[in-house]
């Protein structure tokens, strides 16, 4: 399977990303932002980091460069594409995906492994993984999920809440909210659940010697949906 | 000619930075102040010449970058 990850000025997490896929057997490109054209690609991923300094609103500059033509044109064909952190941000402003994502609710930078429960259904991120509660990473500031209440029930029925915040036995609650999101969102699909974009970071968590190894079913998982 | 654009996070949208100023302001004895909404101003310097054509112009800017409509107003002054 080819992946491409964009690189923005102030990503900071591609190079992450690009060891996580090919650890996992992607053939993986490094596409620069200017780039016009996506090589041939299975999936194309948007990778954390603080593209263009965060000016204006995370994610709003990188949603306009020239890559990002071709990403959404890959995307409405049907292509898988992630956006993690940063990069779910800049699908947000894309777009791609429904929603805002505003400052944490308490104003902090938060930067620590959380629990996530993923929606299995009918996708081929999550589904068939086998744990039912992932311990990810999470690093940011602006990362309070926020959408209107008829987007809100929009998503509901179509079932497109991807990743709910939980605590280590699965509790969805205000308690193991880390950032004030909206019934604990910490990612969505799109309406065709090809595109999703999520807050925590897989790919910090790729290895026994790291904090959590539990990006490496999420990698694993999403490479056999693939096939 | 300049144009100026105000952008403000809409009502009912979580503003968890104006929320620390008023309890700031209002830590400082302005316990007058019940709330404050934090926005963005703009000052963009355009070659048209025209003043409706600008507004119209900067309208267009709003709508596709200066402001995020889900959570976000703006208003060209």
């Amino acid at each position: 399977m080819k992946s491409s990850v964009i690189i923005f000025p102030g990503s900071n997490c591609d190079r992450d990303m690009d060891v996580a896929l090919k650890k996992f057997g992607f053939k993986n490109k490094m596409v620069w932002h200017n780039d016009n054209v996506i090589p041939k690609s299975d999936l194309v991923v948007l990778p954390g980091g603080f593209s263009y300094g965060d000016y204006l609103r995370c994610g709003s500059i990188a949603a306009k460069s020239n890559i990002i033509n071709s990403v959404i044109e890959f995307a409405n064909k049907g292509g898988l594409v992630i956006g993690i952190c940063n990069g779910f941000q800049i699908l947000i402003e894309t777009g791609l995906v429904t929603g805002a994502l505003l400052r944490n609710k308490y104003l902090k930078f938060i930067c620590k492994n959380i629990f996530v429960k993923a929606n299995k259904t009918q996708n081929k991120y999550f589904n068939k993984i086998k744990k039912d509660i992932l311990e990810l990473h999470i690093a940011h500031n602006d990362g309070n999920y926020f959408c209107s209440k008829d987007d809100l029930k929009s998503m509901q029925d179509n079932d497109q809440i991807a990743v709910r915040y939980c605590d280590s036995n699965g509790e969805i609650s205000e308690k193991s909210n880390p950032n004030g999101s909206i019934q604990n969102i910490a990612g969505v699909f799109n309406k065709k659940k090809n595109i999703l974009g999520m807050m925590p970071h897989p790919e910090r968590v790729i290895d026994n010697c790291l904090s959590s190894n539990d990006g490496s079913h999420f990698f694993k998982n999403l490479l056999t949906n693939m096939k | 000619m300049k144009i100026k654009v105000i952008v403000t996070p809409k009502n009912g949208v979580l503003d968890p930075q104006g929320k620390a100023i008023q309890q700031t302001l209002y830590s400082m004895n302005f316990i007058d102040v019940s709330e404050v909404r934090q926005g963005k101003y703009f000052e963009i310097e355009t070659n048209l010449k025209d003043e409706k054509d600008a507004k119209k112009n900067v309208e267009d800017m709003c709508k596709k970058l200066l402001a995020n409509l889900v959570i976000e107003d703006y208003k060209i002054l």
